[in-house]
């Protein structure tokens, strides 16, 4: 049975959620911050901790292996710096072909590594939080990538952490191009909860050949991401709405699952 | 109420978000992260008053939304009517039993997902949502039936350890003092 002091309190909770849940855009992103700097100690303390014990395997590894992954790591390099001034002499030829045609230079991008230091709790949300921000000179809408391919956009930054919606979140929505012939165009969105590592790619054209196995990157419509970063390869294509369109599974490059480290793309000259 | 406990169940809530938020393993296996909070509200339910549980919902939720994409303040109200239902029925729950505890901490765990997300919804956000999500809600609530009698334990023990015991009255009694003279 409900008493006095139970009426009350339930009242003072709803205002405070209705208060809360109605404050400004800006300020409920700054109170978020001050909460969320509760758990700056504790992620010290975890960045600690595991600092020490990335330290504590370095000292048990021999030396014997440390020789050998010192070894290929030079070739890498060696192949890497010879990749690198083909790439500047392709980059030149491309410039002043670009300057006798009178096509407009691409705006080239810099990159910047971030550590993933902690993912959303909720289940219905797929985002992680990295650890640069507007110190680092991060805003809203950056592409966010490894090596293997697409991760997401930046969609929140404070002054030391930022947040990134990850692929297949029903907010991030990324203009997609099949590499094939008729290069069919699409548009990545979320596919399932439990399916981490598949997004679908919708509003494929009725003609589309899209086929599984096909490549999907990045078109550079939509103005958030460049064109060509790789988002994964096809598995199955199926027609929607009564055969006027197609939709295809498309299995991420990126396992989103064994995130650590991410680069961020940052435009050269904002 | 005890302050010096109260203060402990604001301070595990923390822990247990920050947990939520840096574990990985069990969303990795599972494909779902457990959430700890309802199995907590049901320990301060159970043993607190409702100052300590509306504190909770507080600070738990709040705590909570910080880390997440949830819109902040979502998870106080789910949070703190399943604290205040358990609070009601306290009386008519044997809540010694650790079955019992198990059972109301998997109850507790897949309410409070649910009821954020009909907050959500009705606020007209689209989370991710489809099949898959009642096998998350399966997990979490296993996960919450779990924890439940492990924050019994843990309390028990902090309580056992850190907070006075009732004093007991003794056997003496002044007016039965047997007064003794000099011979």
């Amino acid at each position: 049975m409900l008493r006095r002091p139970h009426y009350i309190t339930l009242g003072l909770v709803v205002l405070l959620t209705l208060l809360v849940l109605n404050l400004p855009d800006q300020t409920t992103a700054r109170l978020k911050l001050g909460i969320g700097s509760i758990f700056l100690p504790l992620f010290g303390l975890a960045n600690t901790a595991q600092q020490s014990a990335e330290q504590a395997a370095a000292r048990l590894l021999p030396r014997s292996v440390l020789i050998e992954q010192n070894r290929r790591l030079t070739r890498e390099n060696e192949q890497l710096r010879l990749q690198a001034i083909q790439a500047a002499e392709i980059d030149r030829e491309n410039a002043r072909l670009r300057q006798g045609v009178g096509w407009q230079r691409q705006q080239p991008w810099k990159l910047k590594l971030a550590n993933v230091v902690l993912r959303d709790p909720a289940n219905w949300w797929r985002t992680v939080h990295i650890d640069l921000g507007t110190r680092d000179g991060l805003t809203n809408d950056l592409p966010v990538l490894t090596p293997e391919g697409l991760v997401g956009r930046v969609s929140s930054v404070s002054l030391t952490r930022a947040q990134v919606v990850l692929l297949g979140d029903p907010n991030c929505k990324v203009a997609a191009r099949v590499v094939n012939s008729t290069r069919d165009l699409g548009v990545i969105e979320s596919s399932g909860p439990l399916d981490i590592d598949l997004v679908e790619m919708s509003y494929l054209p009725r003609h589309a050949t899209a086929k599984p196995g096909d490549a999907v990157v990045t078109s550079g419509e939509g103005g958030i991401f460049p064109k060509g970063i790789p988002i994964g390869t096809i598995v199955d294509v199926q027609s929607v709405e009564y055969g006027l369109a197609k939709a295809a599974r498309v299995k991420l490059a990126v396992n989103l699952n064994a995130l650590e480290q991410v680069w961020v793309m940052f435009p050269s000259n904002p | 109420m005890n302050s010096l406990t109260t203060l402990l169940i604001l301070l595990m809530a923390i822990l247990v978000v920050f947990w939520e938020a840096v574990f990985n393993p069990i969303r990795s296996w599972l494909g779902a992260q457990v959430e700890l909070l309802p199995a907590l509200m049901v320990y301060t339910a159970l043993r607190h008053s409702l100052t300590a549980v509306a504190l909770l919902a507080v600070v738990g939720g709040l705590c909570f939304d910080s880390l997440s994409a949830n819109p902040l303040g979502i998870s106080v109200l789910p949070l703190f009517l399943v604290g205040l239902l358990l609070l009601l029925k306290r009386d008519l729950i044997l809540h010694q039993q650790p079955f019992a505890q198990m059972v109301l901490g998997f109850a507790a765990s897949a309410v409070a997902p649910v009821l954020t997300l009909l907050i959500l919804l009705t606020g007209g956000t689209t989370p991710l949502l489809g099949w898959g999500s009642l096998w998350q809600l399966l997990v979490v609530a296993a996960g919450g039936a779990l924890a439940a009698p492990v924050f019994f334990e843990l309390f028990g023990w902090f309580d056992r350890t850190l907070v006075y015991g009732p004093a007991h009255q003794t056997t003496f009694r002044p007016d039965r003092e047997i007064r003794r003279g000099r011979l």
